[in-house]
């Protein structure tokens, strides 16, 4: 029984999914135009991608039990090596898709394999140096590769024309919907491994895993290259979803906003990282929007000034849930089931 | 020469500001074990705070920079004493959710600060004569950045007596060192949380004044781009170590200062970050034990 629910309401949700761009509902409120319009579409692409994204950031943050302030490094290296290759350098779409592979295996291993010799804090704030280190490259603009503040215009000659123009805004859909499926089930491939055991193991109590003869270093070190991969290949689908590399890709604060969508999913769960980055997105983008009502604006300053500014909305939410919702919006269906207790709590939950 | 000297006392300057997070961010990851992100929307709000007093106050540029200086501090350390109070200290035994909750308020705080204030930068009330120069061995240096240098020294001297010859400093010491210990002798330590906090708060404050008067504007940005610097500073000063941050927030300063200028703009940051990983890696706890002295 609950096996069939595992695999079934996946397959359900997906097909709903997939059948979006064909569906000319009506959601008021939540989105602008009918769900097959390009603008909703191109919404609900970027909420899909980035819960693909925040999943791989869960994989080293949640199953691993890696805080890494440098994630947004590597979508950001697939973001910005994609419309460099095709923009500056004008190559075909072959050679920049061997090439974007290859930075998408060899960055993170080599970040990885230097930031991993230290751990906690420590590694948290490697990683944030190597990311603002990125950034500030980004920023410097080497031989007008990157474009510093105004970023890059992709150069659409070599990308397959089912990519291209606002009436095909449904194919990206489709892509950024393979992308977060995709790392769904690689995600989940790698997690029930026997190094997917290891990771929580790491995560839980490394000298334990030491003493019993393994080396955490190494499965550090798998994990770290796994999660740096999927995010290269998130960043390539960032660049075909909005047509260009802008620098905010690469700062802190996107890093930070990962950590948001996880936690506030729930972190160390599939669907709860994933619907977080889902949500993220689309309040991130909607609560913009919104602000601008004449709902809001006519509120008196106490209450629109803050209104208005969704990071502000989203971090209030963000402290909120952390105190009240510990375990994310995951844990919420066993939490409301918990309103009916079977047993009487023991005297230190109670406590808690 | 000339070009050198300027450079050195630039570099003190910006080091002296670096010093200021550093040090209160050194001392609450020592005593708490908190990794502080909010302290960025610290410096944020105490320049804005300042800018704001002294806009209400009128008057001229050296009453306003004094006055609201002054109030834009209290207010930082009293921010920061509300923040341990109503959401650090509820979550004494989670360390990872207070790192988070200290995350979401940078995020809600910069956010707020931008929603009040607008996205622009304000010009900083800078009194005239800190903007003129004075000639040190060929170098026009202007007197602001021994403003800054000297409002730093005086704070490192402040800090350490506090640290080594008050009751305070001595539980502050010792819980760095020791945390259950400290509370074990029966020392109620919490009261030292909230007090490291708002010092936290008030230096972060402080910083944000300065850093008003020596880049002449206050935008939403600066909290952000000033910390990330102050965590270096205090990674390769060691946790809970004042004379540590003081040492790195210097070699960070000067290292900054000089490759932006004798190689190209930007490769200073570069170079700062590279530091940092060579440290880390040689040494994974910074330089100096950890040791609150």
């Amino acid at each position: 029984m609950r096996r069939a629910a595992s695999i079934g309401i996946p397959v359900v949700v997906l097909v709903v999914l997939a059948l979006v761009p064909k569906l000319s509902l009506d959601v008021p409120v939540v989105f602008n135009g009918p769900l097959s319009s390009p603008g909703t579409l191109q919404l609900l692409a970027l909420c899909l991608l980035f819960s693909g994204i925040a999943l791989t950031y869960d994989v080293l943050f949640g199953f691993t039990g890696l805080l890494s302030f440098g994630h947004a490094l590597f979508v950001a290296a697939g973001v910005y090596m994609t419309a460099i290759a095709l923009t500056r350098w004008e190559w075909g779409l072959w050679p920049t898709i061997g090439f974007v592979l290859a930075i998408a295996l060899c960055l993170p291993l080599v970040l990885g394999a230097v930031s991993l010799r230290v751990s906690g804090i420590a590694f948290a704030m490697v990683t944030l140096a190597f990311a603002q280190a990125g950034q500030v490259l980004v920023q410097k603009n080497p031989y007008g590769w990157t474009g510093g503040e105004e970023g890059i215009g992709l150069n659409y000659d070599h990308v397959p024309d089912a990519f291209v123009g606002v009436l095909n805004t449904k194919n990206l859909y489709w892509l950024a919907l393979g992308y977060a499926v995709l790392v769904f089930v690689i995600v989940r491939l790698a997690v029930n491994s026997s190094a997917g055991h290891v990771w929580r193991a790491v995560r839980e109590n490394e000298p334990r895993v030491e003493v019993l003869g393994l080396h955490p270093y190494w499965f550090k070190l798998i994990s770290f290259v796994l999660a740096g991969f999927l995010a290269v290949l998130g960043g390539v689908v960032w660049l075909l979803l909005i047509g260009g590399a802008t620098p905010e890709v690469t700062t802190a604060n996107f890093t930070l906003a990962l950590l948001v969508m996880v936690v506030l999913g729930g972190a160390g769960t599939r669907f709860g990282a994933m619907l977080g980055g889902f949500l993220y997105t689309l309040l991130d983008q909607r609560l913009g929007s919104l602000s601008g009502s004449s709902e809001v604006q006519g509120l008196p300053d106490v209450l629109r000034v803050p209104l208005s500014e969704p990071l502000f909305i989203l971090g209030a939410l963000f402290i909120l849930l952390v105190f009240f919702v510990p375990g994310g919006l995951a844990s919420l269906p066993a939490r409301l089931r918990g309103l009916r207790p079977r047993r009487e709590p023991l005297p230190e939950e109670a406590a808690a | 020469m000339s070009t050198f000297v300027l450079l050195t006392i630039t570099g003190l300057g910006l080091g002296a500001m670096y010093f200021l997070v550093a040090s209160g961010l050194s001392l609450i990851y020592g005593l708490l074990g908190v990794l502080n992100f909010a302290h960025g929307a610290f410096i944020t709000v105490g320049a804005y705070l300042a800018w704001w007093f002294g806009e209400q106050l009128g008057g001229g540029p050296g009453t306003r920079l004094l006055v609201g200086g002054v109030l834009g501090i209290a207010a930082g350390a009293l921010v920061a004493a509300l923040v341990e109070l109503g959401l650090i200290r509820p979550l004494y035994r989670r360390p990872v959710e207070q790192v988070l909750v200290t995350v979401g308020l940078a995020l809600a705080l910069g956010a707020l600060v931008q929603g009040i204030w607008g996205a622009d930068a304000k010009p900083f009330p800078v009194p005239s004569w800190m903007i003129d120069t004075t000639t040190i061995l060929g170098a026009n240096v202007p007197n602001d950045r021994f403003v800054e240098i000297g409002v730093a020294v005086a704070v490192l001297l402040g800090l350490t007596a506090f640290l080594r010859y008050t009751r305070f400093g001595l539980v502050i010491r010792a819980g760095v060192e020791n945390r259950g210990m400290v509370s074990a002798l029966g020392i109620d330590v919490r009261l030292a949380f909230t007090l490291v906090f708002a010092l936290g708060g008030a230096l972060a404050a402080l910083a944000g004044v300065l850093s008003g008067v020596y880049f002449g504007v206050v935008d939403p940005t600066r909290g952000t781009s000033l910390l990330i610097f102050a965590f270096i500073v205090v990674v390769i000063g060691g946790f809970g170590s004042i004379g540590g941050s003081a040492v790195a927030a210097v070699a960070v300063g000067l290292i900054q200062q000089y490759a932006n200028y004798y190689a190209s703009s930007g490769t200073g940051d570069l170079a700062v970050v590279l530091l940092l990983a060579l440290v880390l890696l040689v040494r994974p706890t910074g330089l100096a034990p950890k040791v609150a002295h």
